[in-house]
């Protein structure tokens, strides 16, 4: 059987820069795979070109063994590929139940209906349902951009998991979230992916959040994967700490990635 | 909500029907002209609402009126129903087929490419003696199901067909506006990226806009062209559509009735500016936009949610 993510030999140049060159990376359902790397080392370049933002200068990304070079984002989600941003994408000026009763609309119902409401009790009771399980049904009715960024990250990383991807990919869904609240943003997402068994990447900068949640690693360098393993292996790793992580990491004290318990570090 | 927005629009079509029955003939001409932009409007409100302005309705305002134009003079079809019908046939296709170009641009782009094709029609009527150049021609008068009401009755037949058509194609909208579609539209507006990652397709979402604006844009044409009896090239004038946004900007874009309430201000006010200044009018009409924009930014209909507001402060 095919792998649910297959990158080839994929680079990317902007110019004269070599933004991500050389990605041989094959994922399957259910991993968890914790994105790593400084700033300019790929990791984003890599995301983009995975769900179609940008495409790739060379290479191939096969996605269920199918090749998805040249597809938009919207052919790209269709596909099974799901995606969170960096700066959370939504429908800033609505509401959360707005912006979760048109994801709705648009990932689950694929029917672009006429005359039909769209704030139909029985659609409603479904968008909340999500709310709650995301833990911001107390936000329903609050306009999106009067929302803290921990808030607006749940619920884009909600409306892109209602499509059931099989692949989601999160970029740096802990930044600009307050450090308390990391780890409970952290559960409640794994909860979620967890759930529904789909292949998920996250790219991410705090390697407590990383050792946490990954049960894999893709540490970047200069463009290149440097380390592609088991997390504690890849972090343990004397090259990573140093060109990725930039300080001496003390693994002993953490749990095996696999073993994650409920509770904050 | 839902049946207090149908009532209002069933109260305020039953008053203008009662209003241009009743009163006299330049207003009920007035009345009839007002349902008619306010119909182009209602389409370009729906474009708005995805963040586009369309300085080019003109262009359907103007097919929907030389549709009727060519079907009572040159194929002596007076039927206001087959002319309404043709009107939007033709409008749509060609707005299916210049939509393909224009849906795929935004923001300015999409405004003075709208207004382009507008003024490409202008020039070509200009060019076109067999449809009477600049001075255009004029336009008989429409019958209704084998019924032809004369010249006196004319225009109290189309004031009824337009008043029917502003409540039916109101409530229409208004479902629309509170559909996937509707809501879409504000999606298109607030973030693309975010819906084209749902598996919704923007094109699709403004593509269809854009049809249902031209429709709606050649409907008012023709109800136009039906009660002044005259069509000319003016109609797709730049300075026309330009009329349009300047009545969507008065009126705002929270509600479907806003558009016509503002055609009918917008008509009365240059009624009323063009008798006391007949040379300087639009000045009026100037000063009228400017305060609007200066003290109501999204419109008249503000007043009615400020209202709404201060109703709902109350009770709480």
């Amino acid at each position: 059987m095919s792998a649910l993510l297959k990158t080839v030999n994929l680079e990317r140049t902007f110019g004269a820069v070599t933004a991500a060159t050389d990605i041989n990376v094959e994922l399957n359902s259910g991993e968890i795979v914790g994105v790593i790397g400084s700033n300019g080392a790929g990791k984003t370049t890599f995301i983009n070109m995975v769900t179609g933002y940008i495409q790739p200068s060379g290479g191939d990304i096969l996605v269920r063994g199918e090749s998805i070079i040249g597809k938009s984002p919207r052919e790209v989600s269709l596909a099974g590929v799901g995606r969170s941003f960096q700066v959370a994408q939504l429908f800033q000026e609505l509401t959360v139940l707005d912006n979760m009763l048109i994801a709705f609309g648009f990932s689950v119902d694929r029917k672009l209906s006429f005359l039909n409401p769209l704030r139909s009790a029985e659609k409603i009771e479904k968008a909340q349902a999500v709310l709650r399980e995301y833990e911001i049904e107390q936000y329903t009715d609050e306009v999106v951009s009067t929302l803290p960024q921990g808030v607006r990250k749940l619920l884009d990383i909600a409306m892109a998991m209602l499509s059931n991807p099989g692949l989601m990919l999160l970029d740096e869904p802990t930044s600009g979230v307050a450090i308390e609240d990391k780890f409970t943003l952290m559960d409640t997402v794994m909860a979620a992916v967890r759930k529904s068994d789909a292949a998920t990447m996250f790219v991410e900068h705090d390697m407590e959040v990383v050792l946490r949640y990954a049960d894999r690693v893709l540490a970047f360098y200069d463009g290149r994967v440097l380390a592609d393993g088991p997390t504690q292996k890849v972090l343990s790793d004397p090259k990573v700490q140093e060109l990725v992580v930039g300080h001496h990491l003390d693994l002993s004290d953490s749990a095996p990635a696999t073993t994650k318990e409920s509770g904050h570090a | 909500m839902k049946t207090k927005s149908l009532a209002l629009l069933f109260i305020l079509g039953l008053a203008i029907l009662a209003g241009g029955l009743l009163l006299p003939q330049w207003m009920s001409y007035l009345f009839t002209i007002a349902m008619g932009k306010g119909l182009v409007v209602l389409g370009l409100v729906l474009l708005m609402r995805a963040g586009l302005v369309s300085f080019g309705q003109g262009l359907y305002y103007c097919v929907g009126a030389y549709v009727a134009g060519m079907l009572t003079q040159f194929a002596e079809v007076t039927d206001i129903l087959l002319i309404l019908l043709a009107s939007i046939s033709v409008s749509v296709v060609i707005a299916a087929i210049i939509g393909l170009l224009l849906c795929r641009y935004r923001e300015i782009f999409f405004a003075m490419f709208s207004m382009a094709f507008s003024m490409i029609l202008y020039g070509l009527l200009v060019r076109m003696q067999v449809l009477g150049s600049t001075d255009g021609f004029n336009v008989a008068n429409p019958s209704l199901l084998g019924w032809a009401p004369g010249p006196e009755g004319a225009s109290d037949l189309v004031l009824a067909v337009a008043v029917f058509l502003v409540v039916s194609l109101g409530i229409l909208a208004w479902r629309y506006l509170n559909s996937l579609s509707g809501y879409a539209g504000e999606a298109v507006r607030e973030n693309e990226i975010r819906l084209e990652y749902l598996g919704g397709s923007v094109f699709k979402v403004v593509y269809v806009k854009y049809i249902i604006a031209a429709a709606l844009a050649a409907i008012g044409g023709t109800v136009t062209a039906l009660v002044s009896g005259h069509v000319d090239p003016e109609m797709a004038y730049w300075t026309t559509s330009g009329e349009f946004v300047f009545i969507a900007l008065m009126g705002g874009t929270a509600h479907v009735a806003a558009p016509i309430i503002a055609a009918v201000l917008f008509e009365a006010l240059r009624t009323y500016a063009f008798a006391v200044a007949p040379y300087t009018w639009q000045m009026i009409l100037g000063f009228a936009l400017l305060a609007i924009i200066l003290f109501m930014p999204s419109g008249l209909w503000s007043l009615v949610e400020r209202f709404q507001n201060k109703k709902a402060r109350k009770t709480t």
